[in-house]
């Protein structure tokens, strides 16, 4: 399999607090990677510095061969942790929105799926519940054609059967030659979708290894692991 | 389709527990094409290449077989899918064994209880 992104000594700090270590990472084409670690450890500061949002970072990243710049962000479909749809326009207007601004965004895809989801373009975001704003949001950022897809939290505040939802579109629409690279601190839901797993806790990568692999060589799931590397 | 995954067991492992059983059961018959890889990993909530994983075995133990360009099928052979089914009714058997030996019964009490719930069985039976 072919790396898409190249991480190498990265270091992020913010002021004297470093959040980000000599972390060297890659990340190959055709996998979902699950980034996990408690609140705080960093990880939306690396997806934000793959998604060249955060450029005072020392260490090399390269995505696609490239430096974030304009053309790896055309190549990354990202999804904040923060909502950042117009609240007092309707559903529509994003899709709108999306279609100006993206040149790979499939409008019909994600029309299909408002209808799969039943949600309603006409509707304005504001009227909706979290959970359909977060549907939302994931169908937008799902429909576009990208190489990489950076999801922060996407599973948030979602109760049991919306998160399955959000899995499967997660699961329908990512490429075989794209990666997902998915941060979360709800992991027993989710295990089962990823290839591989990162846990970073105290600004280092504490595990990288693939799902059954940790099954296997620790007796454990993910979450166990997760519950023993962090433990208080 | 959401299916409980045992911690401590591969994802690939279990979802090929699944499949062989809905072989073996004759839920998914002889011959039956197969969904794409996709579709089933959306099925059992899975990663498409935990799934491909999970088929390729199942290849590999011919249960399953792929016709170059028309996609993937349950076996056709009889003889395949009866002997996958007395492997699983012996690992069903001995895992029960082994849970009554943990409760502390001993082998005549255990094949004293089965023959209890086997008459129990057949008064049911009786009466439908």
């Amino acid at each position: 399999m072919s790396k898409i992104i190249e991480i190498s000594s990265l270091q992020k700090k913010y002021g004297s607090k470093t959040v980000l270590d000599n972390i060297s990472l890659s990340f190959e084409k055709g996998t979902i990677v699950g980034l996990l670690g408690p609140n705080g450890c960093g990880k939306t500061s690396l997806i934000k510095i793959i998604a060249g949002l955060i450029n005072d970072y020392r260490g090399k990243v390269t995505i696609d061969g490239n430096i974030p710049n304009e053309y790896t962000k055309s190549l990354i479909s990202y999804l904040p942790e923060k909502t950042y749809l117009s609240e007092n326009n309707k559903a529509e207007y994003a899709l709108d929105f999306f279609e100006d601004f993206y040149a790979d965004f499939d409008r019909k895809k994600a029309e299909e799926m408002f209808k799969q989801f039943k949600l309603d373009p006409q509707q304005k975001i504001k009227s909706m519940s979290k959970g359909m704003q977060e549907k939302v949001q994931l169908i937008l950022v799902m429909s576009r054609k990208a190489k990489v897809y950076l999801l922060d939290e996407p599973l948030g505040g979602l109760d049991p059967a919306s998160r399955k939802a959000m899995l499967d579109i997660i699961l329908n629409n990512y490429s075989e030659d794209s990666l997902v690279l998915l941060s979360t601190h709800l992991i027993n839901d989710v295990e089962r979708i990823f290839d591989r797993v990162i846990m970073i806790g105290e600004s280092k990568v504490l595990i990288d290894d693939t799902v059954d692999n940790i099954r296997q060589t620790t007796g454990k799931s993910v979450e166990g692991l997760f519950e023993e590397v962090f433990k208080c | 389709m959401s299916s409980d995954f045992s911690s401590n067991i591969p994802i690939y492992i279990q979802i090929m527990n699944d499949v062989k059983l809905k072989i073996v059961s004759g839920e998914w018959e002889a011959g039956k094409r197969l969904q794409s890889v996709r579709e089933l990993a959306v099925e059992f909530s899975v990663n498409p290449n935990t799934m491909q994983r999970a088929l390729s075995e199942l290849e590999r133990d011919e249960l399953l077989y792929t016709e170059r360009t028309s996609g993937r099928y349950v076996s056709q052979d009889q003889s395949k899918i009866l002997k996958a089914r007395d492997q699983m009714a012996e690992e069903y058997t001995d895992n029960y064994y082994n849970s009554m030996l943990k409760l502390g019964y001993k082998k005549e009490e255990i094949v004293y209880v089965v023959s209890n719930k086997l008459d129990g069985k057949r008064e049911e039976d009786k009466n439908e």
